[in-house]
This record gives structure tokens, sequence and C-alpha cells, in this order.
């Protein structure tokens, strides 16, 4: 989080930028789905710089309608989901569990 | 329409004096998705066996003397974005296509309990994300009224559902608009109850901090009456408000007189005229009922677009991480997990819900994180301000729900940011949290429905649904 909070919301995306956000949303797209992307994304910033009039220095971030508080329940065991029902939706179960493939990928 | 049954209220009356039975109100509508459904396209999938078994137990259980609920014997239809137990439940996203949840959404268990038949589960656009539920993995909803034309979106099939008379009434979902927009395109009542009013638990999340559930009816009696059923505290969604339904039902002979109307003095441009003279109607009905109507302003509601599609993106982008090809869906496999995660994801998303995951990455990746999503939340600060404000000398605004009439299919399709520009009207009520519904109050271009839009502050609903009925009366 390095930029200032006075930060302009109109930098010019370019598709290096474009391919590095899809590797971090894990979507691999083609080529012809990056180019698209670019244009489209650079479309919306571009619209979406109409905030960059506004003076914010003195408005308090709103994330939730409403004040969050944590919220507990009694401490007491209650039935969860069934097991076999769950297990059931899953691509590839194995012995009661998630089979996946190995997780030794080339990860940047 | 074509039935004198088709009310929510009427069926319940019939059903309880006899005059018709849960199966047989059942069959009436089945019938009409027979004839409707494949030019239609309303549903994702039709629960004709289950609907058959429920209301026979019902019209058993009735015979038998005992009591139901307060919609025995309703047919109902719900957004495929709500979980029902051993019933897939897609999204209209290749994702999900085949899950079954193993459980039901706490709004699915309140209208079980209250005796509604479920018929079957609604199209949407993939994962909520549109406006006129052209974005389904599954094809196009058409409007039931002229079905060259969409029926709005993303909660199109359910509000095309109760148009077109397959169900009395539907459930949808709100994050932007997405039931009082395709409500007002289809000519039906739309509400968007206030954020925390309706359990969200079971709704698959798009925008936690923005998605609510909410009813479209043929009418406000039948609004108020599916509020009570579905409204109300419910400790399985952390976001629940901890506080009883108010009674809706109970404040709809109550008027308007004394009430005070906001009225935006600055209206945004891009509004059909036809819709802007409806509107114009609507406070003169409402002002001859004995409110006073009174000019307010919402400085910041041309930047709720910009504070919208950063925050929902942002919201939707952490939202999808969990479709991972890991425990329940799609999965294209791959030598390695992350290739795995990219290729599933690639070929489960559709296009839109690709766009809105990489807006949302981008608005709240390092180095932009402050330049784009912190700037949309102090946005959204400004408009809920703008309310407090508006709010000190009005109970109520009214504006169009959308500012156009349903647009023909495919014409929006090609650029996102026009389809965004449909939400102008409805996306700062989620913003706030606030409540909003659609009331349809006469035709547009192409003799198409045009809706009003009530907005209300938070817990408004009871002022809210008063002005609504009476926009009914006047209609």
């Amino acid at each position: 989080m390095s930029p200032s909070s006075d930060a302009k919301t109109t930098p010019k995306i370019t598709a290096q930028v474009v391919a590095k956000v899809a590797h971090l949303a894990r979507l691999d797209l083609t080529e012809a789905e990056l180019a698209l992307m670019t244009t489209q994304l650079t479309g919306m910033l571009d619209h979406f710089g109409d905030i960059d009039k506004l003076d914010l220095s003195a408005v308090t971030p709103m994330a939730q309608p409403f004040p969050i508080k944590n919220v507990y329940r009694e401490d007491v065991v209650v039935p969860g989901l069934d097991r076999q029902e769950v297990l059931d939706n899953a691509p590839a179960p194995q012995d009661g569990r998630f089979r996946v493939p190995p997780s030794n990928g080339s990860e940047s | 329409m074509e039935s004198e049954f088709v009310s929510v209220v009427n069926i319940v009356d019939s059903i309880r004096a006899g005059k018709t039975t849960a199966s047989a109100v059942l069959e009436q509508h089945l019938a009409r998705i027979d004839k409707r459904e494949t030019e239609i396209h309303a549903f994702n999938h039709i629960m004709s066996e289950s609907a058959r078994a429920n209301a026979a137990s019902i019209d058993a259980d009735l015979k038998a003397g005992k009591e139901r609920g307060p919609l025995a014997g309703v047919p109902i239809a719900l957004k495929d974005n709500m979980c029902t137990r051993g019933v897939p439940t897609t999204c209209s996203s290749k994702i999900l296509e085949g899950w079954k949840p193993p459980y039901d959404a706490t709004v699915v268990t309140r209208l079980q309990q209250a005796g509604a038949v479920i018929v079957g589960k609604t199209n949407l656009d993939e994962f909520a994300m549109g406006s006129s539920t052209e974005n389904s993995a599954f094809g196009t909803t058409r409007n039931p009224l002229d079905t060259s034309r969409v029926p709005g979106g993303s909660s199109g099939g359910s509000a095309a559902a109760v148009a077109a008379g397959f169900a009395a009434a539907s459930l949808g979902s709100d994050t932007g608009g997405s039931i009082r927009q395709p409500a007002a395109l289809c000519g039906v009542v739309g509400v968007k109850p206030t954020y925390g009013m309706v359990s969200r638990q079971g709704l698959v999340a798009f925008a936690s901090s923005l998605d609510q559930i909410g009813p479209f009816t043929h009418t406000v009696a039948d609004a108020a009456l599916m509020m009570e059923v579905i409204g109300g505290h419910d400790p399985l969604d952390s976001t629940s408000l901890d506080q009883p339904m108010a009674s809706l039902t109970a404040v709809l002979g109550q008027g308007v007189k004394g009430m005070r109307i906001g009225r935006l003095a600055d209206m945004p441009d891009g509004c059909e005229p036809e819709v802007l003279a409806r509107l114009d109607a609507a406070f003169v009905a409402l002002q001859a009922a004995g409110a006073t109507i009174v000019d307010i302003a919402l400085p910041s509601l041309s930047y709720c677009l910009t504070a919208y599609y950063l925050v929902a993106p942002a919201e939707a982008s952490s939202n999808l991480a969990r479709y991972d090809g890991v425990r329940y869906g799609l999965r294209v496999e791959s030598a390695d997990l992350i290739s795995m995660y990219g290729a599933t994801r690639a070929a489960g998303f559709g296009a839109e819900v690709k766009r809105r995951i990489m807006l949302g990455t981008y608005a709240l990746s390092a180095g932009y994180y402050d330049a784009y999503y912190g700037k949309a939340l102090k946005v959204r600060r400004l408009i809920a301000n703008d309310f407090a404000v508006a709010y000190q000398s009005c109970d109520v605004i009214l504006t169009p729900t959308s500012p156009t009439v349903a647009f023909p299919i495919g014409e929006k399709t090609s650029d996102p940011l026009t389809m965004y520009l449909c939400d102008i009207f409805t996306i700062p009520t989620n913003l706030a949290g606030h409540a909003a519904m659609s009331v349809p109050f006469g035709t547009g271009a192409h003799s198409m429905p045009v809706g009003v839009q009530i907005l209300a502050p938070a817990l408004g609903e009871p002022t809210m649904f008063r002005v609504a009925a009476e926009l009914e009366r006047a209609s």
C-alpha cells in the first residue's frame, strides 16, 4: 500500500499489469482476453477518474452500512453438515478428504 | 393476469376458504410454465415433482385441520443463487453446475415453514453480475411482456417468473438494483429491504456489504406479506439486524396524508421522457392523497456509479476466490495446484464475472488500493451523508427505478459501462444500506412498464410500504 491517499485514479493500465492481475486472481486469460480486458479496464478506470475531483481528505471510509461487531453463540456442540453430503459435491473426493494436485508448481 | 388466483393474498384466502386447493393452484402455474417457459427461459431448474408432493401434503394437512402457515399453498420461485438442500444451485455459472448444497438458505427454510410451494430456481446474470440476465451461462431470459426485450437483471428470471404467472411470488437478491430494476422492467413490485433485515445465510455471496434478499410480487400487499415471512433476525447471519420484523401488512391502508415526499432537484441525464412523465404523475398522485412534495439534493449521486463499481467488484473478487476446483463445482485437471486453479476459473467463469474479478483484484492490489478501493469507501460515506441530510426534510424520496423501459436483447452487451449506467438510481440505496422498492406505475415507450422507486432510510419499510400502497391505488 505505497501510494498516499491523494493518489489519482487514472494510471495508464498496460497489458503487463493486466497479466499480473490475472495471475493474482488465478485466472488463465487468453491473449485475446488480455487485450480486450486491457481496453475495457482502461475505459472503466478513465470513467472512474471522476471521483478525483472530490476532496476526500476529511472523509471517513465506509466499508459497511452499519457498524459490525463480533457475534458469538453459546459454546455448545450443534450438528454440522453431513460429511458425505459435502464430499459428494467435490470433484475428486478420496478417503473422506478433498484430493488436489501437487502444490509444487512454479509460484512467483 | 389471466387467473383470479394470481396474487399471493388471493391464493392464501381461496385455499383457506376451501374454494381451491394448493394442488389446483400449483397446476395452474405449472400449466403456464408448460406453455411459455421454452420461450421465456425464466428457470434454470423446475421442481414440478417436489412441488406436487409438497402441495398434496399441504392440502392433506389443511383438510385435517392443521395450520400450515401464512403462505400455505403459494407457488414461489427462488433466484438460483439461494441454497436449496439437495437441489442444484448454479448461480447461472458453469463453475457451480451440478452443485447440490448440503443445506437450505434461511429464507428457504422460512418460506417452507410458512407453507410456500417452491416451484423452481430462476435464471440470473452469472453470480448476479449484470442488469439484463444476458450474462447467464445457461442462456438469456426474455421479458414476458415483449420477448424481444430483456427482463432486466440480475434477478431477471425471478421477475419474469412472476410477470408470466409461473409463480405467484419469487425471491431475488439486490446488490445494486438487481431486484428493483427487473421488477420495473417486467411491471411487478420488487423490494430491496434495509441491509440486515433479511438473512443472507445461504445466499451465495457477491458483494457482502451490499447484498440483500427481497421479494417480487404482483401487489404491494403480497410484498408486505412476503417480507413478514422472510424478514427478521437470524443468528446464522452475523450482519442480521437484531430486532423483530416490523408489521407491514398492517400499515398499507394508512395513506400518505402529511407525509413529505422528496424530489430530486437535479435529475441525472439519460432518462427517457416517458419515464420522467410517469414520475411526475406519481408526485401528483401522492400530493392529491395529502402528501407534500419537497425538493432535495443528493450532490454525490453522480459519483455513486464509480463507488459501486469499485466496491462491488472488490468484494466479489474476494468472495469468488472460493471457486477453486477443490471442494465443489467444476475442476479442470492440471499438473499442479496453481495451474489447476487458473484453468478451472478460466473455464468456469463467464466474461462479465472475469471482468469484475479483474477490476476488483486490481482495485485491491498493492499500489492501487488507496487510489481505488479506499477512495470508493469515502465516496460511499458521502452518499450516506447526503441521504442523512435529505431525510431531515423528507420521509421518502421518489425517483425512477430505471432511466429507461426494458431495452432490446443485445443492445448493451458490447459496452459494459453502458450496461452499468442502468443502475444509476438503484445503487445509492445499497451503498447506504437503506430500504427501497419499485412499484409499477403505468407504461412508457413501446408500451412497456415504468417503475417508480421509493427510497426510504434504514428501517423505513413501514413508511415506504404506505407510499407504495398509495401509488398502487393511484395507478
